[in-house]
């Protein structure tokens, strides 16, 4: 009977989950989908190729090794361990013990032995993520953005992975005294303990347990599970709310990356049409409009607000687990100024999750205009004028995340949509337009070099 | 014999075409430090036999400065403008005296209907050494004197050239050191995105001055730049070290141009 209420709790904590999850999914989703389009679907190969090098190869975190290896001690303790996530999950609906330990025999004691030192590889790693992120003077840790919540929802994911893998050990270690016990002949009333596993880590643990009576290690074996998998899914339900939500758009933002050089710019094709009827010589030219269409209301150009950006920049905005390598690099933030890449990828997502949030709590006013933008309310131009669009941040994320992107797409909705700019900028937009040069020179003065060279050799 | 370099327009009315097209661009044509490098460079394309032109008053800002700092109107003007001169004439071939000119006409020319094969100036040189061209006299002055190369950010990390700066550089048989952030970490001087136009925004210090203490602590004598842009930053850079007395800022041209006994 405390069977199937075990069961039907499980199944409705897994219920509820999986519900919660998905409907944030479903949000995150819809709030990427509020941006821009653009057509990302070229290349294909390449990107399947850029996704398993840069998403699962890590090759860019490896960058800096001592944070790289260990985060990929991590991703391959999480990508392995979810395996026995797997039969904790068929244990729990069908009040089975170690289902899969009758099926794999040999391979199962191995399978757990690899799982018990992952797990104890992670939670070294995430120890030490730790000290590095509260203790160890690392500059990139300590920025003003990430004051407050950056900071907890970081901390909080590394205890609570902490929590997870000692619960995990806690647990196998009970379940092998339990083991033992019954091997021993002592303990025969324990019908569901088989046995089964190897505990090449968790043994070190069994010796804080051995004093327990047989219904302790009863608890103790099955708390921990409890634990172990409430834990999991809670995390389940966290995740999206989190910076750790990179844990899986990681993939997909690396397979849509920006496949051409990191010095190219994209020509907008907005302009490119109004530069065209131009130069067609044409002044009145204009392009038939479809007739009884209503036109659609003109795009804005640039970025104003985190709508204006495309899907793939929300998505990258989604992606950012706020590591900080853009802002390490970024020469203006090395000499002072406002400028943080980092803080440019939060703002954005802040900012979307805030459009988002408006467009659910009214959902029969479409209209949800709260008078505030990204540019302006999040991000100032003082930050935006300090890029010198190096393209180092793009090169130092890990998951190919371009926070130069937003900062020049916001440029182009000052000048574009504003005029709004440093008066030396202006100056240099104007002698561009009148002479062909950013300086102030006259176009027939070009080839007097040559005539320089002529006289001098 | 005087050097005399034609332009496009010349010898079009001559009926005749060259191979390479040299695009001097602005800080080239008209700062004063920068139209030295110029110089270099077209000597050496004179030494090394490479028929080529100009534009002249022909030439007209990529646009690049006005892109990066919002302009798009601007940068498509300039573009749709210059296309239609390089485009006029039949260019096949381009080498640029500038990285941002270079990435520019390479990257975003094309889909506006400018394609044009475009070198960056380090990159031909690096070609023409290779080739046996360009003869590098055995007493040249930075025999065993220690370079640094600074990385122009659109060379380098923008497209991806590292080797073929630090290549030409070989060739002058110096002690080649890197600076502490080189290559894909290498630091902007911090004139690119239109910030040389402009005063830098409110911080602790400037960026060339940081980069500067890169090169101080590399104890290269030699800063070998490959951007006009980027050697007005170091040498200020050098200056506010008080060091201009014995670190030299020089453009690669200039540096393959003297061991080559052109200058």
């Amino acid at each position: 009977m405390t069977h199937f209420v075990g069961q039907l709790i499980f199944a409705l904590l897994l219920g509820t989950a999986g519900f919660l999850f998905g409907k944030r999914i479903l949000q995150i989703r819809r709030n990427i989908n509020l941006g821009r389009d653009i057509d990302l679907s070229d290349r294909k190969s390449e990107r399947w190729a850029t996704m398993a090098r840069v998403a699962m190869g890590q090759s860019k975190m490896v960058v800096r090794p001592v944070a790289g290896i260990m985060h990929i001690v991590i991703y391959a303790g999480f990508i392995l361990i979810n395996i026995e996530v797997l039969e904790i999950l068929v244990d729990g609906l069908f009040g089975t013990h170690r289902v899969f330990a009758p099926f794999l025999g040999g391979l199962y004691g191995f399978l757990i032995g690899t799982f018990e030192w992952l797990a104890l590889g992670v939670l070294v790693a995430c120890v030490v993520f730790l000290v590095r992120r509260n203790i160890l003077p690392i500059a990139r840790f300590r920025s003003p953005e990430m004051k407050g919540w950056p900071k907890n929802d970081a901390n909080i994911i590394l205890a609570v992975e902490v929590l997870l893998m000692f619960a995990f050990l806690s647990m196998n270690a009970a379940d092998s005294i339990a083991q033992a016990r019954i091997l021993e002949g002592v303990w025969t009333d324990a019908h569901h303990y088989i046995n089964a596993g190897s505990f090449p880590v968790s043994q070190w643990l069994a010796p804080l347990y051995a004093g327990l009576s047989d219904a302790g290690i009863v608890a103790v074996e099955r708390g921990a599970w409890w634990f172990h998998i409430v834990g999991i899914l809670a995390f389940l339900v966290y995740v999206p709310y989190s910076k750790h939500f990179h844990i899986f758009l990681a993939f997909p933002n690396t397979w849509y990356s920006d496949l051409t050089p990191s010095g190219s710019l994209d020509n907008m094709a907005s302009v490119k049409k109004e530069v065209d009827l131009m130069m067609s010589g044409d002044p009145f030219a204009a392009p038939a409009e479809p007739a009884g269409d209503v036109p659609a209301e003109p795009a804005r150009f640039g970025a104003k607000d985190a709508t204006d950006l495309t899907w793939k920049q929300l998505m990258e905005a989604y992606s950012c687990t706020e590591c900080g390598r853009c802002t390490s690099v970024c020469p203006a933030n090395a000499t002072g100024k406002l400028l943080s890449p980092r803080k440019i990828m939060m703002d954005t997502r802040d900012r979307i999750e805030e459009i988002g949030k408006a467009k659910d709590a009214s959902t029969d006013h479409p209209d949800t205009a709260d008078g505030k933008t990204l540019l302006g309310d999040y991000i100032s131009e003082e930050e935006l004028w300090a890029c010198t669009s190096c393209q180092a941040c793009v090169d130092a994320c890990p998951i190919n995340i371009s926070p130069m992107g937003i900062i020049l797409d916001m440029r182009r909705s000052l000048i574009m949509e504003d005029s709004k700019a440093p008066e030396p900028i202006t100056a240099m937009f104007n002698n561009v337009e009148n002479n062909g040069a950013p300086w102030a020179f006259p176009a027939a003065d070009r080839g007097k070099w040559t005539d320089e060279l002529s006289s001098e050799s | 014999m005087a050097l005399t370099v034609p332009t496009l327009a010349e010898m079009n009315a001559r009926g005749e075409s060259t191979e390479v097209l040299f695009w001097v661009g602005c800080a080239g044509s008209f700062d004063d430090r920068a139209k030295r490098i110029t110089k270099a460079i077209a000597r050496i394309l004179h030494a090394a036999e490479v028929p080529f032109a100009v534009l002249g008053a022909e030439e007209s800002c990529t646009g690049d400065p006005a892109k990066r700092a919002g302009n798009e109107f601007l940068f498509q003007m300039q573009a749709a403008q210059n296309i239609a001169v390089l485009n006029g004439y039949g260019v096949k071939r381009i080498v640029t005296g500038c990285p941002h000119c270079f990435n520019t006409l390479k990257n975003e020319y094309p889909e506006l209907g400018g394609e044009y094969e475009v070198l960056h100036h380090t990159q031909f040189i690096q070609q023409l050494i290779n080739d046996g061209r360009l003869r590098i006299s055995d007493g040249n002055p930075f025999k065993g004197r220690r370079i640094t190369f600074h990385d122009p950010c659109y060379l380098g990390r923008g497209n991806g050239e590292y080797d073929a700066p630090r290549a030409a550089l070989e060739a002058l048989d110096a002690d080649l050191v890197e600076m502490r952030r080189c290559k894909k970490n290498g630091l902007c001087c911090g004139a690119g995105g239109a910030q040389m136009f402009k005063d830098a925004e409110k911080g602790d210090r400037e960026v060339n001055h940081e980069r500067t203490d890169d090169v101080l602590a590399s104890g290269a004598k030699v800063v070998a730049t490959g951007c006009p842009f980027c050697n007005t930053m170091m040498t200020d850079g050098v200056k506010n070290a008080e060091r201009e007395e014995d670190i030299d800022v020089k453009d690669i041209a200039e540096l393959i141009a003297e061991a080559a006994d052109l200058l």
